[in-house]
């Protein structure tokens, strides 16, 4: 008898973020009224962050096959074949919600959650990105925010042991009241050695292993499929407190443990806890599970079964264990200090029992808790596509040696070295491409494979034009990864936006998300894992639609990526890629005209194509020093990050006559790319685009202590990069003026 | 070289110094769980690696000095046996009483990784047979607690006896604030025991030993342990 108190009221449901409707579909399936236990699994269950059901019917969309992929999305992460025997395994997903409540521990636990994903799998981590959005600079919370959100990510990866090589952090007010947390991990496994969630055998034991069972996080993904209102702030209890030690033993105990074939099937315990990973390793081997929660390692004297179920404490796994290997698997959790409980088993019929105390405290169908749960097709609309801004129209306010100079000083373009400082980028020796560049590159364990690791999107375009956007955050994570000479192989997604019950913003989402698979499609880019975070609104006020795209590349030898930097005097500097001076959406005319207008610049995916491989190829015969991708901030502040970056300036040639000059310097045409090659090579390699039919133009010299671009005064690289390193460290000091 | 890594809970560099020894000596060194109470015989070289040793939940190094091995490698560097403890390692070995001092947090209150330069005070030690006394090598940091602090007594001392063997300076050379990179009394990155056998040092020579990831400053310090011991034998 499943004991019934309390009362199951509206007011009770509605608590549980459970619509009417859902709640009918509840009673409808079970065929009596839930228990309370019941009613927290359902929510558990069946909340945004948990079931998808506003994404589902269009995540189905993406392309997830690929030569390459050995697991597409629905696992804990993707895995793809990067030759040797070897897998990548990785996956982006959010912590937004957590992390503006309480920065530190919210960051923490979300780089602790994404690396559970990825060494449940049986990989070992060896990279982390992250992308993060804050709000306006002059907002009274933001510096708290960034310095507790910093120090989160590095506090927990630090001590865990993984290097983080990248990532990207902006500015924007529409994120006030609602930051965003994405973070990647990336680790390495044998291809043959892949661990997965489904459950298979009648009878086998199901293990706990990791830390004790708290109060900690109860709700915390029913809170990350919310709204942020005025009382955002009381919900600090549902935030989980990382213990980044406790997971690093975590790490080394479950590779050993897999390694001698102890594991049938594995999932962290991440959103929804208990509930969520015994629900969907039975559901996704079909099979029942009953847990009994009196063997339940417990942090805390008297919780209900309602608690346990709902508990978010942070490092913990459940697994399916071969029988006649738990003495071993026991001895190895024990050396390394960890619980090790037996609290269930698999079961023939497909049902979802939980026992407490003697009596039942759940009962439920489990595929219809897990992979049936319900799915939305919610309204959208699309927003009217921007006119497109004339650059002829765009007065320039200053001369382009002014524009440039105060450019890369500001928040989004500025140095992000105060940032990535404060996280340990080299543990494992392996990080061949430090922060900074274009996209980090992580030898693949004694080499001379390379693995190309970078996190892209540009909301302000997304905004704009969700559907040009989309391709773009793409298109620019896939020439990231070319621009360092690296193949892309795969994408993880990371999907943030606001209330999808708005169809406005479905349709950002839905739009999004087409952009997204056109790219992917015309890339040969498949996403294989991915993670969606709605409801980022604050009082009723949407975050920019920013879909975070991780990607990942393979260098055949590390040895041979390129670098930003100019490497000596005397060298050409050649574009790559059609420049029509698109100035829309641009940095410039954000920053310098405070004109936050027009439509993004369109990506054209076969130009794309055509000029990444040309690129590449030429990275990888070792015809060029240089390579960079250009993006925000166009053509200049792209030169003036590989002067920056080598401390050698440029002469540069005027500009076409037919592009006004701040159009030309800062506008954002896609599909481009600036290399260096040495000055007797230039025909050749002029010949060889032509050939190629990627269009190329000789635009300058490297040399001298000074960018010089024509018409304008020389620009000494030494100020540029103290303007560039000065914004952050100034403003987190709190040196510059606060609103 | 018969090196042996201490491991205890919470030590995330092991595998970076592993490898390092490996690749310097030729020699995989052995791995030695922190509730183990003895060295492998014949061990010649202590290696406490980097890393958060329980989780730095106490002072840094606090929990770890109390292992049951530690015994063992207290054994070891009082027969004059190589230690090395690098950045955890270095705060586990004044925790545990060998070196003189502590690791306080960085100047600027912040975790920090980056390259730095160190200056090389003496060549006359196993340690920094490999460099000129006066050369000026680059390797990375990567920690909040680096800060080195002792009373003025012992910093005298240090000094005196020649016991501080890097110095964290400008690419120069040269002893400037602006490069001391934690803040630390007279910029010390490494100081050796009273019989200059026991070595702390923040940095991570460790992580820059192979030419195919650009620099290999590092590597000098375990080409001259492999040196000493080859001399010693």
């Amino acid at each position: 008898m499943i004991p019934n108190e309390p009362k199951i009221t509206p007011e009770l449901v509605a608590e549980h973020g459970l619509k009417p409707d859902e709640y009918q579909r509840v009673l409808d399936l079970i065929g009596r009224e839930p228990s309370l236990t019941e009613l927290g699994i359902f929510s558990a269950m069946w909340n945004e962050h948990c079931s998808y059901k506003s994404s589902k019917v269009h995540l189905r969309t993406l392309p997830t096959k690929g030569p390459g992929v050995i697991q597409g999305p629905g696992e804990n992460a993707g895995v793809i074949d990067i030759g040797d025997g070897l897998a990548c395994v990785f996956k982006m997903e959010s912590h937004n919600h957590p992390s503006y409540i309480e920065p530190y521990q919210g960051a923490a636990t979300g780089v602790g959650g994404i690396l559970r994903d990825v060494f449940t799998m049986g990989a070992r981590p060896v990279a982390c990105l992250n992308a993060l959005s804050f709000g306006d600079p002059k907002h009274p919370k933001t510096r708290h925010l960034v310095s507790g959100v910093v120090a989160g990510v590095g506090g927990y990866g630090n001590s865990f042991g993984v290097p983080t090589v990248g990532g990207s952090v902006r500015f924007h007010a529409r994120y006030d009241g609602n930051n965003l947390v994405n973070a990647m991990a990336v680790g390495i496994a044998e291809k043959d050695k892949i661990f997965y969630a489904a459950a298979s055998g009648v009878g086998m034991p199901i293990v706990y292993l990791g830390s004790k069972t708290g109060r900690d996080g109860i709700h915390g993904a029913s809170m990350a499929s919310a709204e942020f209102g005025e009382d955002s702030d009381a919900k600090r209890p549902t935030v989980q407190v990382g213990d980044p030690f406790a997971e690093k033993l975590l790490l080394e105990a479950c590779l050993e443990i897999m390694h001698k074939g102890c594991v049938i099937a594995i999932q962290d315990m991440g959103a929804a806890g208990l509930t969520c990973s015994a629900v969907e390793m039975g559901a996704k081997g079909d099979l029942g599970v009953t847990l009994n929660l009196d063997k339940v390692p417990c942090r805390e004297e008297g919780m209900s079964a309602y608690e346990m179920m709902l508990s978010e404490s942070q490092e913990r796994m459940l697994m399916v264990l071969k029988p006649e290997k738990e003495q071993e698997a026991e001895a190895i959790f024990r050396k390394w200090g960890l619980d090790f409980a037996i609290v269930g088993e698999t079961t023939p019929g497909k049902r979802f029992i939980v026992r407490h105390g003697g009596d039942v405290m759940a009962d439920l169908p489990i595929k219809e808790l897990g992979d049936q749960a319900p799915e939305y097709k919610r309204p959208f609309v699309n927003a009217a596509k921007p006119a497109i801004i004339d650059a002829e129209d765009v007065k320039a306010p200053m001369g382009v040696a002014d524009a440039l100079e105060k450019l890369i000083a500001t928040p989004d373009l500025c140095s992000k070295r105060w940032v990535w400082e404060q996280y340990d980028h080299i543990i494992q020796g392996n990080t061949v491409q430090r922060p900074g560049g274009d996209a980090a590159v992580v030898r693949v364990e004694n080499g001379p494979k390379g693995l190309a690791l970078t996190t892209d999107v540009t909301p302000r375009y997304c905004e704009a034009d969700p559907f040009e956007g989309g391709k773009q955050a793409v298109a620019e994570c896939w020439r990231n990864l070319t621009a360092v000479g690296a193949r892309p192989l795969a994408v993880t997604d990371n999907l943030n936006f606001g209330n999808p019950e708005r169809p406005e913003i479905m349709g950002q989402f839905v739009g999004a998300i087409r952009g997204i698979a056109e790219a992917c499609k015309a890339l040969d880019f498949p996403v294989v894992s991915g993670n969606v975070s709605l409801y980022n609104e604050t009082n009723g006020r949407a975050i920019l639609p920013t879909p975070s795209i991780g990607g990942v590349g393979l260098l055949d030898d590390f040895t041979k990526s390129a670098t930003l930097s100019f490497k000596r005097a005397g060298e050409a500097v050649l574009l790559i890629g059609e420049t029509t001076g698109w100035l829309g959406q641009s940095m410039y005319l954000r920053e310098l005209c405070l004109r936050e207008e027009g439509a993004p610049p369109p990506v054209d995916l076969i130009e794309e194509r055509e000029n990444g491989d040309f690129v590449r190829a030429l990275i990888l015969d070792g015809s060029v020093t240089a390579a960079h991708d250009l993006s925000d901030g166009g053509l200049a502040v792209a030169l003036a990050e590989m002067a920056m970056a080598s401390g050698i300036g440029a002469r540069l040639s005027a500009a076409p006559d037919d592009i006004p000059a701040h159009a030309y310097w800062f506008g954002e045409d896609q599909a481009r790319y600036l290399v260096t090659v040495p000055a007797a090579k230039v025909k050749a390699m002029v010949e060889r685009a032509r050939a190629a039919s990627v269009p190329v133009w000789e635009i300058g010299t490297t040399g001298g202590d000074a960018l010089t671009l024509p018409g304008e005064r020389p620009i000494l690289v030494t100020m540029l990069r103290e303007r560039f390193e000065g914004w952050l460290p100034a403003y987190m000091a709190g040196e510059l003026p606060q609103a | 070289m018969k090196a042996a890594v201490v491991v205890f809970p919470g030590i995330n560099r092991e595998r970076d110094m592993a490898r390092t020894l490996a690749l310097v000596s030729g020699v995989a060194p052995a791995m030695v769980w922190h509730a183990d109470t003895a060295l492998p015989p014949g061990t010649d070289l202590v290696v406490i690696p980097g890393g958060f040793s329980y989780g730095d939940y106490l002072r840094c190094g606090a929990i770890a000095a109390r292992s049951p091995i530690m015994e063992a490698v207290r054994a070891h560097a009082a027969k004059g046996g190589l230690t090395l403890g690098v950045c955890n390692g270095f705060q586990i070995l004044c925790e545990a009483g060998l070196l003189p001092g502590v690791l306080m947090r960085n100047a600027r209150l912040r975790f920090i990784c980056r390259d730095v330069y160190l200056r090389v005070e003496h060549s006359d030690s196993p340690f920094t047979r490999g460099y000129n006394a006066g050369q000026v090598i680059r390797v990375p940091v990567a920690h909040g607690e680096g800060n080195y602090i002792a009373d003025a007594d012992t910093i005298v001392r240090l000094e005196g006896e020649g016991r501080v063997l890097f110095r964290y300076c400008s690419p120069e050379g040269d002893l400037d604030p602006a490069w001391n990179v934690n803040g630390a009394t007279n910029a010390i990155a490494g100081i050796v025991g009273e019989r200059g056998n026991v070595l702390g040092m923040m940095p991570h020579p460790e992580n820059h030993v192979e030419a195919a990831l650009g620099v290999t400053d590092g590597r000098g310090l375990f080409a001259g342990l492999v040196e000493a011991l080859k001399r010693a034998a």
